[in-house]
């Protein structure tokens, strides 16, 4: 690496690329997260795909609940959607909004060849060539309107097209056609009820049929399309769109072909996606339109974007994080746990400069909680639940820490309306919080933070799907307002 | 053949109301769109605040079934109550979302729109639930209210509709052509640095603008309840995407374009639910989208602008 160019930054905006350096000389004893960079970047590449290999091939080893290894098959499938979407919106920086309607594309191909809905049971040898052939065209049909269209419009369009593919899953259950006359309505999708008892996977006389098999599989697959996204990334083409990410028209004039590299990004993703459906119809045993909405396009893009816009390890890491910390919510124990140590972390992290400011700040919380929970149970002990009623304690592996928190946190009898105003109030004083600047800021923080964990014990903590939503929709917010890069990528060349 | 020909001035009818309601949704986008070339994918979601604004000072003013307040008082506050709240809400929006990236690459706050998009359905759905919420709009208005002319009925729920939104339309257009703010406003979609220079506060203007767009899809949101009765989460993510669309049709910038896209986009949307099928009523919308996105991206009154470099 230290000989001869560094082809990663081939294609870059100078400025950008030189981020690490300039960063190097001015900051580099002093910040954690840049040393931890730079070891990272110093490991070899092949090294670390085959530690995450070894580590992802043991995991159906050292996990015996099915469950568990349900949540790590997904959690392949979207490292392999976040990858294909890196192609398009992070090489090549197309903000492509249609890109699930590939996956769904896929499944659905899949399931209408490889189930008795048309009675036909294809082998998935035949059918994956065709799902990569049909998505990857279908990926160039949606990209040729991007040769016209700059970021929104192209954004859009897309966007429109999903929303299509989506209408056409859900309606094409009673389809009529003028001119041929059909005995009755002919059903290609099944509608709202999709598609079921779609073919397990058959490949070399074997049936793929259990959790552990199906794991394996996305893991194989998932290791073909990082070696693919990662050698593309390398390569001329990788250095191309990069190129044309950077400054488009800077590209063409160098000689760059905008038009047929703009397409291939478009079905490079689109196949992956493809792919990843193919997969998951196939585990699934059954594809409804509901697999394909707008909110897996909304994770897909918070993966990509948490992980950093370009960045194929953070696309991975990104896909990580998020498919494995909600299964976590699911756990009111464990999502306590863990909403409280960010709380602390962030906290602790922000004031790394004035510890002793950091520690005040939560320790006014927790007055404030103490003092909250003294006078109002003293005043209205009707509007309370008794401590011990709402976080059990006896069975609990955190037992002290839930016991501090029945001590601390008010929990109101009517739970839903308060925490509903609480939940508008925490917005309210943490945008403020976002806006102000000193004194008034840390002020405010004191209220903010304990209206947030109050919400989080009345609301969020009793539907984690609504909040790892909400969570998904901030943290796209966020990271675009504070570290636009992610964890991974490089900085934006910002234009002036 | 015959049937369908009977229906098609009630279809038209159908078709004016939903596009004064798409031309309301449109300008919003239009009007931010014209000044600060950003997509505002949380417009739509902001028109559903507005309905549910609507629906909660409805709830207020309305307990059992009774209403407190004259019909007409109670709409009015209605619809005031969604603009107010609805403009402040894109103010934020614009605050928090918008204003720290507006040097930023292109996709960034595209990706950041997304996030509140999301993140405001989904705050929705948490605090009043997926249950459909209704408008009992018989209490203000009678049903049995209405004219027909040419064996269309109009009921005057439409026609209220239709009133509000010519009368908030009309309102925009002397606003922005006859006023100070309207002078600046259209200054700074001109060129924003050139205004700057002039010694217009642009910040002023971007929020005037954001509050004003904001408060036109809140009063949306609160004719569609009206018309419709029904209001739940999910209903500003297709309403934000067919006012986008209208706000193409008719060249996006550009405020008359938008009234005239969102009455091109109802009355295509009306009809071809009559001829081919209610079920296909947003296929047809989207198709649209795209061959107008495909084939005439400045739109039906657009003009072609000379890109920048």
């Amino acid at each position: 690496m230290s000989n001869g160019p560094d082809w990663e930054q081939f294609g870059k905006d100078e400025w950008a690329a030189q981020e690490e350096a300039r960063l190097g000389e001015a900051e580099a004893a002093g910040r954690l997260s840049f040393r931890l960079r730079r070891a990272w970047k110093g490991v070899d590449s092949r090294l670390k795909m085959l530690a995450a290999l070894a580590v992802a091939s043991m995991v159906p080893l050292l996990v015996h609940n099915s469950y568990l290894l349900r949540v790590a098959g997904l959690t392949g499938l979207y490292i392999m959607l976040s990858l294909g979407l890196n192609v398009v919106a992070g090489f090549a920086g197309l903000l492509d909004l249609g890109y699930v309607a590939f996956y769904g594309l896929g499944a659905y191909t899949y399931a209408l060849l490889a189930s008795p809905q048309f009675h036909q049971h294809w082998p998935f040898w035949l059918i994956l060539p065709l799902v990569i052939l049909v998505t990857a065209l279908f990926g160039r049909l949606l990209g040729s309107p991007s040769l016209r269209l700059r970021g929104d419009y192209l954004a859009i369009v897309t966007l429109g097209f999903g929303q299509i593919a989506s209408l056409l899953f859900l309606n094409l259950d009673r389809v009529s056609l003028p001119f041929l006359h059909l005995d009755r309505p002919l059903n290609i999708t099944g509608g709202p009820n999709g598609i079921i008892n779609v073919d397990d996977i058959r490949i070399l006389g074997h049936t793929v049929e259990t959790v552990s098999g199906y794991y394996y599989l996305i893991l194989i697959f998932v290791a073909l399309v990082f070696l693919v996204v990662f050698h593309l990334d390398r390569s001329r083409i990788g250095r191309a769109w990069r190129a044309i990410r950077e400054d488009e028209l800077a590209a063409q004039s160098m000689g760059v072909d905008v038009r047929r590299l703009k397409l291939l990004a478009f079905s490079a993703g689109a196949a992956i996606a493809g792919t990843a459906g193919v997969l998951f119809a196939a585990w699934q045993g059954a594809v409804f339109p509901s697999n394909f909405d707008v909110s897996i396009l909304i994770i897909l893009y918070s993966m990509v974007v948490l992980g950093g816009v370009g960045s194929i390890w953070g696309a991975v890491s990104g896909a990580l994080i998020l498919s494995v910390l909600p299964e976590l919510l699911r756990s009111p124990e464990v999502a306590r746990l863990i909403f409280y140590g960010a709380l602390i972390l962030a906290v602790l992290g922000l004031w790394r400069r004035a510890r002793m400011r950091g520690l005040a700040l939560l320790g006014s919380v927790g007055v404030l909680g103490i003092a909250l929970k003294v006078t109002l149970t003293a005043l209205r002990p009707a509007w309370f639940l008794q401590p011990e009623l709402k976080v059990s304690v006896a069975r609990s592996t955190f037992a002290p820490l839930m016991k501090a928190l029945n001590w601390w946190m008010l929990f109101p009898r009517e739970s839903r309306g308060v925490g509903n105003a609480a939940f508008v109030l925490a917005l309210f004083l943490l945008l403020g919080v976002l806006r102000l600047k000193g004194t008034a800021r840390y002020v405010l923080l004191v209220p903010g933070l304990y209206t947030l964990a109050f919400v989080w014990e009345t609301r969020l903590v009793e539907e984690p799907s609504v909040t790892r939503m909400l969570i998904f929709g901030a943290l796209l917010v966020l990271t675009m307002n504070y570290r636009p890069q992610g964890l991974f990528g490089e900085r934006w060349v910002q234009k002036l | 053949m015959d049937m369908l020909l009977k229906q098609l001035p009630q279809q038209l009818v159908n078709g004016l109301t939903l596009g004064s309601v798409y031309a309301l949704i449109a300008l919003g986008y239009s009007m931010v769109y014209g000044i600060l070339q950003l997509l505002n994918f949380a417009h739509g979601e902001v028109y559903m605040i507005g309905a549910f604004i609507g629906w909660g000072v409805f709830a207020l003013l309305a307990p059992g079934d009774t209403l407190l307040l004259p019909a007409l008082v109670m709409i009015l506050l209605m619809l005031m109550a969604a603009m107010l709240g609805c403009g402040f809400l894109g103010v934020v929006i614009e605050w928090f979302a918008y204003r720290p990236l507006r040097e930023a690459p292109r996709i960034a706050p595209l990706i950041s729109a997304l996030g509140v998009s999301f993140f405001l359905q989904n705050a929705v759905l948490l605090t009043m639930s997926a249950r459909y919420r209704t408008y009992r709009t018989g209490l203000l208005i009678p049903r049995t209210w209405g004219i027909s002319i040419f064996g269309a009925t109009i009921s005057f729920t439409r026609i209220l509709v239709i009133v509000v939104a010519v009368l908030l339309m009309l309102g925009l257009h002397y606003l922005v052509q006859r006023t100070r703010l309207g002078k600046a406003m259209r200054a700074t979609a001109q060129d924003r640095e050139a205004a700057a220079m002039m010694g217009i506060d642009v910040d002023r203007v971007i929020v005037a603008t954001f509050f004003i767009g904001s408060a036109l899809g809140g009063a949306a949101g609160v004719l569609v309840g009206l018309l419709f009765t029904q209001v739940y989460h999910f209903m500003g993510f297709t309403a934000g995407l067919k006012g986008f669309t209208a706000a193409v049709c008719g060249g996006i910038g550009n405020i008359p374009g938008a009234m005239l896209g969102g009455l091109f986009l109802g009355m295509v949307e009306s009809i071809g639910a009559g001829f081919i099928s209610p079920r296909y009523k947003d296929l047809i919308a989207f198709c649209v989208l795209i061959l107008l996105l495909l084939f005439r991206p400045r739109g039906l009154l657009g003009v072609k602008a000379q890109e920048k470099v």
